[in-house]
């Protein structure tokens, strides 16, 4: 299949950027990003400086991968990321447009990388459960209702892409730090701090200049795991109970 | 030189115990003015990072992902093990112990994997109270399943996301430290030198990838966890940035590097399917709990299959030849990985392949699906149910055991498992090789230390399934938080390092020399086109079965495409930019060299074990015939200069708690 790709070039954070145009002959049973691998080496072989984009497993793992496809965040396929995405969902003859994830919470470092440190911050502002290498007891000896650990698996299989920031018109990360709080929360060794994990994270959040959430729901149609905004609901309810706590 | 292992005295399950209450201590107040510097976030690194931060030490922790939660540990499926005998199966340390050295085939040290079995439950305890959530059965207690070369279910596992769920628990336990100012995170920054000061690692020479800027960072010792190299066979299951460029590096510098040639090709992966495939895709071991691996008794069968004549479902019973079942009834469809893989192989070479290439075979949950299905129905107290229901019913379990690898397979396939089997082959998955490490986990160069797959220290010549997840948080958690306390104990009256040493100078001309050669190469084929070359070298002589004449060849091919590199290779962009084909260059530069250490390692092993089978040296039966009067030692390399043959330490590997023994899983 013969392909036409508007790719986006962007030197570094300072650049204005642009679109740019590449044709590519790909076959539909290729990843998305072995068509990107085809178009680099393509690039290569005439001395042209490839396109950056940042990819690690390709297995729908890593969380690495990050563009915007046509408009969506990895692309049509639903509960699908950019590297699991193959060209058998793209006929012959497309126009294919590739674009970072653009956020003010994530700066362009080069063509379709962005800088997503901001997801570490707010983990690092409480999205954990302070214990310690060899305090805990045994680990049958706290017992969790198997549909308890469903539901926090359910929010823990965040991969924190951040493609529910790009989706969202306002730039939000509520989905991704709802998935954290939710995920900490809903078990009983998370139950503990999760007052002041929820200030903690949800101030970061902030800081690091998210925008607010107002109920669009691109992000969970957009997430490459299904997490669920039910995780939104419950952080409000987290952060509002927190609110009127005075606990520290 | 004699190798020290520094075993410590003892009987083996007092060894550890022993050890750590008459070890050296390293006070609090002390712990404070030492720096310690973690390479790599996975399992290992970000256990480590957390627990020395934990302790008070200060930590600098550098990934070359953009953050700390990509490693590749993230992708790890199936599971972990754990000697907790909550089944009451009859599990219990030592059995965790013996399986572990039998399945690798008797090429490991005792005292480290009795340590290994032993800190194993606490793991689990570790981890559910980071909040991993781990499966769980209606009473609320940890579910468990088994793995290959076992007959007990010591597996705890989150669905099929084990690795990604355990890396988010070490990961926000080292976030907790970052928060508290023990640990400081430099993403983005790769590991391109270690430097040594008067023989003893004391800083590394890292490349910030965004700004192109190398810096140099010092502490009072240096811990690797920079994981495997299988990526040297360019296609693998690992992540397209794995390399092993910082324990290479670490080799450059004097480091031994440990029984290279021993590769595990894992026997169920999606096979490969064209020429511009990047990587293969693992199905977890797991799935042969309840897959079953079948090729067509006939030849014939196998080419109307390939040739698109036939499907799966054309195939009566009769004429499907289920041969791991037949070849090994004990284990079944769960024998080791280096045992399936081979047996696959077999079947493939003899003409029953089903995919086009010839190479792959069928994983079939038919039998599972109705098995399932009959016992859902009975639960729910169907009588006589149709078929239809009972495959529904089935297919619901089904879904509820694997249902994410089956929807990963479907959509790199385009095929749907739950109505044809699954098409399989093995595929490069894990580097049992590594650098030496003693017990203390410390390399031949003192002050440095690995962890994880980078070490080469625990599964012998083939590791069993769900056992890298716990020797990565073994090492972390429970292991380096004590050993790193013997170099360190004598380290506290040094005074932190300046950057400015000579030392330090010259790693940095050396790093910014390397770079600036590949950069100014000026030739005209890509990286990723040598690459692949590698690989298919690799592939061909030193993967799933070797001999002394392709051995020998190999080493010449490499060391002619490696000439060949460095004089063809072309790499785009700058160096102060964020420029990952410059990244990729030096990172295959180094595959280049470690390519023909691994051939050299496999031709000097004259016996077949593990995931290394020499075709000089098999049974009648076709099965790895070990040579333990002669072979019975670790393999420790020293690179002396490129073009100079290294030099070969062995380790004599000494077996008291038991007994060597044919390896036999019929």
């Amino acid at each position: 299949m013969k392909l036409t790709l508007k790719v986006w070039r962007q030197k570094d954070a300072k650049d204005k950027g642009r679109f740019e145009t590449h044709q590519v002959e790909a076959n539909e049973h290729m990843s998305f990003l072995e068509m990107l691998d085809v178009m680099n080496e393509q690039l290569v072989s005439e001395k042209k400086e490839p396109v950056a984009f940042e990819h690690d497993c390709r297995e729908g793992i890593c969380g690495a991968c990050s563009m915007v496809i046509n408009g969506q965040p990895h692309g049509p396929q639903k509960t699908t990321t950019t590297c699991q995405l193959h060209m058998r969902h793209f006929k012959d003859g497309d126009t294919i447009y590739i674009e970072p994830f653009r956020a003010k919470g994530f700066p362009v470092i080069k063509d379709l990388v962005v800088d997503r440190s901001a997801f570490d911050r707010i983990i690092q502002a409480g999205g954990f459960i302070s214990v310690s290498t060899g305090q805990p007891v045994d680990g049958n000896a706290l017992l969790v209702p198997k549909d308890v650990a469903s539901k926090a698996f359910d929010a823990a299989a965040c991969i924190g892409c951040g493609a529910c920031v790009a989706a969202c018109p306002n730039a939000s990360a509520m989905l991704f730090v709802s998935a954290k709080v939710s995920h900490l929360a809903l078990l009983p060794q998370g139950k503990v701090e999760a007052t002041r994990r929820v200030r903690n994270m949800v101030r970061q959040m902030d800081e690091e200049g998210f925008g607010n959430c107002s109920n669009v729901t691109a992000c969970e149609a957009e997430c490459p795991k299904g997490i669920s905004i039910e995780n939104i609901a419950r952080m409000n309810r987290e952060y509002l109970c927190a609110s009127f706590s005075s606990e520290e | 030189m004699q190798l020290e292992g520094k075993i410590p005295p003892g009987q083996l399950a007092e060894k550890w115990t022993q050890y750590k209450s008459t070890m050296p201590l390293v006070s609090p107040d002390n712990k404070r003015r030492l720096d310690i510097i973690v390479v790599g976030t996975g399992l290992a690194g970000a256990s480590a990072a957390a627990s020395l931060g934990e302790l008070g030490y200060n930590v600098k922790v550098f990934t070359f992902h953009d953050s700390p939660r990509r490693a590749h540990s993230i992708a790890a499926q199936g599971g972990i093990n754990a000697a907790k005998n909550y089944r009451n199966d009859g599990d219990s340390v030592y059995r965790l112990f013996y399986d572990t050295v039998k399945g690798g085939d008797y090429r490991s040290r005792e005292a480290n994997v009795y340590r290994l079995s032993e800190v194993s439950a606490n793991i689990i305890d570790q981890c559910v109270a980071q909040g991993v959530p781990f499966a769980r059965e209606y009473g609320g207690y940890l579910d468990n399943r088994s793995f290959g070369g076992v007959q007990v279910q010591r597996t705890f596992y989150a669905r099929g996301q084990t690795g990604q769920q355990l890396l988010i628990g070490a990961y926000q336990a080292m976030s907790r430290q970052v928060s508290l100012g023990n640990v400081t995170l430099f993403n983005r920054h790769e590991m391109l030198d270690v430097v040594l000061i008067d023989g003893k690692a004391r800083g590394i020479i890292a490349r910030n990838l965004v700004t192109g800027e190398i810096e140099r960072h010092s502490a009072h010792c240096v811990i690797l966890a920079t994981g495997g190299y299988g990526n040297v066979f360019y296609l693998s299951t690992n992540a397209m940035n794995c390399n092993v460029t910082a324990a290479w590096r670490a080799v450059k510098r004097g480091a031994f590097m440990a029984n290279p040639c021993f590769t595990q090709i894992h026997p169920t992966c999606i096979p490969q399917y064209g020429e511009y495939q990047s990587k293969l895709t693992l199905m977890s071991e797991s799935l042969r709990n309840d897959g079953r691996v079948w090729v067509p008794k006939k030849v014939e069968d196998a080419k109307a299959i390939r040739e698109g004549r036939k499907t799966a479902n054309d195939i009566p019973e009769e004429d499907r030849d289920y041969y791991l079942e037949r070849r090994y009834p004990a284990f079944g469809n769960l024998v080791p990985r280096d045992v399936a893989s081979r047996a696959a192989k077999v079947e493939c070479d003899a003409g029953k392949g089903i995919v086009p290439t010839g190479l792959g075979v069928y994983l079939d949950f038919a039998s599972a699906i109705a098995r399932y299905g009959k016992s859902k129905a009975h639960s729910m107290g169907l009588e006589n149910p149709d078929a239809d229901t009972i495959r529904k019913l089935g297919e619901e379990v089904v879904e509820e055991k694997y249902g994410n690898l089956f929807e990963m397979y479907e959509k790199i396939t385009g095929e749907n498992p739950y109505k044809t089997p699954m098409k399989i082959y093995p595929a490069v998955h894990y580097t049992m090789g590594g650098l030496w490490v003693d017990y203390n986990l410390e390399t031949n160069v003192p002050g440095l230390f690995a962890l994880g797959e980078c070490n080469f220290s625990d599964h012998g010549a083939n590791r069993l399934g769900a056992s890298a997840l716990m020797q990565g948080l073994a090492d972390g958690y429970f292991v380096i938080p004590y050993t790193v306390g013997t170099f360190l104990s004598k380290e506290i009256r040094t005074p932190k390092f300046s950057t400015d040493a000579p030392e330090f100078e010259e790693a940095e001309k050396a790093v910014t020399e390397r770079l600036t050669k590949l950069l100014d190469n000026n030739g005209s084929q890509s990286v990723e086109s040598f690459h692949r070359r590698l690989g298919k070298i690799m592939w061909e002589y030193c993967g799933m079965s070797r001999n002394e004449e392709g051995l020998k060849k190999a080493m010449g091919l490499i060391r002619e495409l490696r000439e060949e590199y460095h004089k063809e290779v072309y790499v785009p962009g700058s160096m102060n930019e964020y420029n990952p084909e410059l990244e990729k260059a030096h990172r295959v530069a180094d595959f280049m060299e470690l390519g023909e250490l691994m051939c050299l390692d496999a031709l000097s092993r004259n016996e077949s074990c593990g995931g290394h089978f020499r075709e000089e040296y098999q049974t009648e039966e076709g099965e790895a015939l070990r040579d333990d009067k002669n072979y019975a030692y670790v393999a420790a390399w020293e690179w002396t200069d490129t073009g100079k043959e290294p030099r070969l330490y062995k380790e004599p590997l000494k077996f008291e708690a038991v007994e060597l023994k044919t390896r036999s899983y019929k």
